[in-house]
């Protein structure tokens, strides 16, 4: 025990060290991405557009932008190490602070959609691979077709257009409470959590009515590629002779579905996860605009198209380190799931 | 081009193509799909009904009808119209983006797979890194960087594009390096650049006709994912992720028909190109069915 626990954490050490030329390189992209933006930055940050030339000349000065590129790159790095990622123009508050308060929603959203998916798609990916060639196989077949071509910003609208304006089950699709509704106290920033913590049910059940379209939308959008690896992965398990062999000895077909195939099927649906929710990550960008979701991607978003830049260089290099930590969470539960590879 | 020689003749091929098509209607109902679509960007200005761009405020917002069978949006422009327009902008992006990644991307990738080695392993690593960060949010920021325009948007979604094709030709290249008929072109005096230009990268060509088509839905669905956030095509342009993002704002008033016509010609756009590029695949390596 161990020994795999210790080769776990050498693994997963050894991921961060090969991932760490990754975050570099995004860390290079962004302090690029702010050199050609178009713009020069001391003219935004100086009092207005019709400042004299000598108080633009200062704000460089203060800024550090008259400094050569190379200076002007380690300079960033190191505010990157010690957590200065600028301040916004649009808010006026520190990025950091910023991005901060508005993770929570986007993490939030995210993994309930990926709870959704997953739910959902394992299922569908077992029962299509236990009857290949069946109607269900086909059906599941059809969904995901289906569900890669319908873009994320039309399913919600139309979902929207369904449960909020046709059927009145949803609640006004805005944000993540109703602007009414009091805010539990902000001990996580994960709504659901901060409800349950504080035992205000009531309140509960209004976040998660207002969780529910948006992490549907996203789900539907990455369902297809999870039920198709289950049902692949699935399929090559249950012909192999272990199956037959358990199958002779006459166990349950439960037993051999649940316990012995799926455990043994389920590396490749964790990988694509992992590719999934960084995805989704991406995906976040438009089912927040759609909902109105005062995530970081949003935040973003609203930064980008008003020019303000420092926003979006925290949020991409947010988003890498997510995805490194994701990674990282992929890795581990590999080694949960089959012993064998923190051996090897 | 001599490209298209690897591919064309042969009448056996073309009897497995009927057969194909015949055991997968599908196939040649998205095909057909996918060449209607072409021909109405192509001849898109001589088929809308009313002109994409001239409001008539008095007829805004009216559902479809008989004269306007998409319905018109809140200025009183007939919809169909502007769907049929935006199909040029979307397919060219698609098809300029794509076609720019598959070119840049197989040329990458070939040279990376022949010469194998240490560069090889560097980018090797490098695409994977790359195709598993949100590209999505790459695209966004690239377009952000290079500024809010249509050739941008081309530009980003290629470059997301890209490591798929490098990726791909790498590994098709690396499995035909050693062949007899490669080994062949060697021996016969040929430079290490012809073997790959003239001998390997058209042995992979169908190979990555597959990855093309299915690669267009994707490149469609980015690009008007971009619009629709507001980057690259502007309004009034008609554009489907543009028209969507109009639509956006009355879905809560009950105006369905903005958001679902100009969504459904995305969706069917998309499906036409998956269902093409799986059906391709099947004629080429019936092995690699799922």
């Amino acid at each position: 025990m161990r020994t795999s626990l210790g080769a776990t954490t050498g693994r997963a050490a050894r991921r961060l060290l090969s991932s760490a030329p990754a975050l570099i390189g995004v860390l290079v992209f962004t302090f690029l991405l702010m050199r050609v933006l178009p713009g020069d930055p001391a003219v935004f940050f100086a009092s207005g557009p019709n400042a004299g030339q000598a108080e633009i000349e200062a704000v460089r000065k203060q800024m550090g932008l008259d400094r050569p590129i190379p200076e002007q790159l380690l300079r960033y790095l190191g505010d990157v190490g010690t957590g200065q990622l600028g301040r916004s123009m649009t808010t006026g508050q520190p990025v950091m602070k910023d991005l901060r308060e508005r993770l929570p929603a986007s993490l939030e959203l995210t993994f309930a959609a990926l709870l959704i998916a997953l739910t959902l798609s394992i299922p569908l990916g077992i029962l299509a691979a236990l009857r290949p060639g069946s109607a269900v196989d086909h059906g599941v077949r059809l969904l995901c077709s289906l569900g890669v071509c319908v873009p994320t910003f039309v399913s919600g609208l139309l979902l929207i257009y369904v449960f909020y304006y046709l059927l009145g089950f949803a609640p006004d699709p805005t944000g993540r409470l109703d602007v009414f509704a009091a805010a539990p106290p902000g001990i996580t920033g994960f709504l659901l959590i901060d409800f349950a913590l504080t035992g205000d049910w009531e309140g509960w059940r209004a976040a998660a009515a207002q969780l529910v379209l948006p992490a549907v939308t996203m789900a539907l959008f990455v369902i297809a590629p999870l039920a198709r690896i289950t049902r692949a992965s699935m399929l090559a398990v249950l012909g192999s002779d272990f199956i037959r062999t358990a199958r002779s000895l006459g166990l349950s077909r439960t037993q051999i579905v649940v316990t012995y195939a799926l455990r043994n099927a389920i590396l490749p649906v964790l990988t694509i996860a992992g590719i999934v929710f960084s995805t989704m990550l991406g995906a976040n960008v438009l089912v927040e605009k759609v909902f109105s979701w005062p995530g970081v991607a949003s935040y973003a978003l609203d930064a980008l198209l008003s020019s303000d830049y420092a926003p979006v260089q925290g949020f991409v290099l947010l988003m890498a380190v997510i995805f490194v930590a994701v990674n990282l969470v992929v890795d581990l539960l590999y080694g949960l799931a089959d012993p064998r590879v923190s051996i090897s | 081009m001599r490209t298209l020689a690897v591919t064309a003749p042969s009448r056996a091929m073309l009897g497995h193509l009927a057969w194909v098509l015949r055991r997968n209607p599908l196939t040649a109902l998205a095909s057909a799909g996918a060449l209607a679509l072409c021909l109405v960007a192509l001849f898109s200005p001589w088929l809308t009904p009313y002109d994409p761009i001239a409001s008539d405020v008095p007829i805004a917002l009216q559902p479809p009808s008989a004269a306007h069978w998409a319905g018109t949006d809140q200025l009183g422009r007939d919809l169909l119209s502007r769907i049929i327009a935006a199909t040029r902008l979307d397919l060219a992006i698609a098809l300029s983006a794509v076609g720019l990644s598959f070119v840049v991307g197989a040329v990458i990738g070939s040279f990376c797979g022949y010469a194998g080695g240490k560069l090889d392993r560097a980018v090797g690593r490098l695409v994977d890194v790359l195709m598993a960060f949100p590209l999505f949010v790459l695209a966004m920021a690239m377009v952000a960087a290079l500024g809010n325009r249509v050739e941008n948007i081309v530009v980003a979604t290629a470059i997301i594009n890209l490591p798929f094709y490098i990726r791909f030709a790498r590994a098709e290249v690396n499995i035909r390096r050693d062949l007899g008929w490669v080994e062949a072109a060697r021996a016969g005096g040929e430079s290490h650049a012809s073997v790959v230009l003239r001998y390997l990268l058209p042995n992979i060509l169908p190979a990555m006709a597959v990855q093309i088509s299915l690669n267009l839905g994707w490149a469609i669905l980015n690009a008007a994912g971009l619009s629709f956030i507001g980057l690259g095509v502007r309004p009034p342009t008609p554009e489907w992720g543009i028209l969507v993002a109009e639509g956006a704002r009355f879905i809560t008033t009950g105006k369905w028909w903005l958001v679902a016509f100009p969504g459904l010609a995305l969706m069917l756009s998309v499906l036409c190109f998956n269902l093409m590029g799986d059906g391709l695949r099947d004629i080429l390596d019936p092995r690699q069915r799922t």
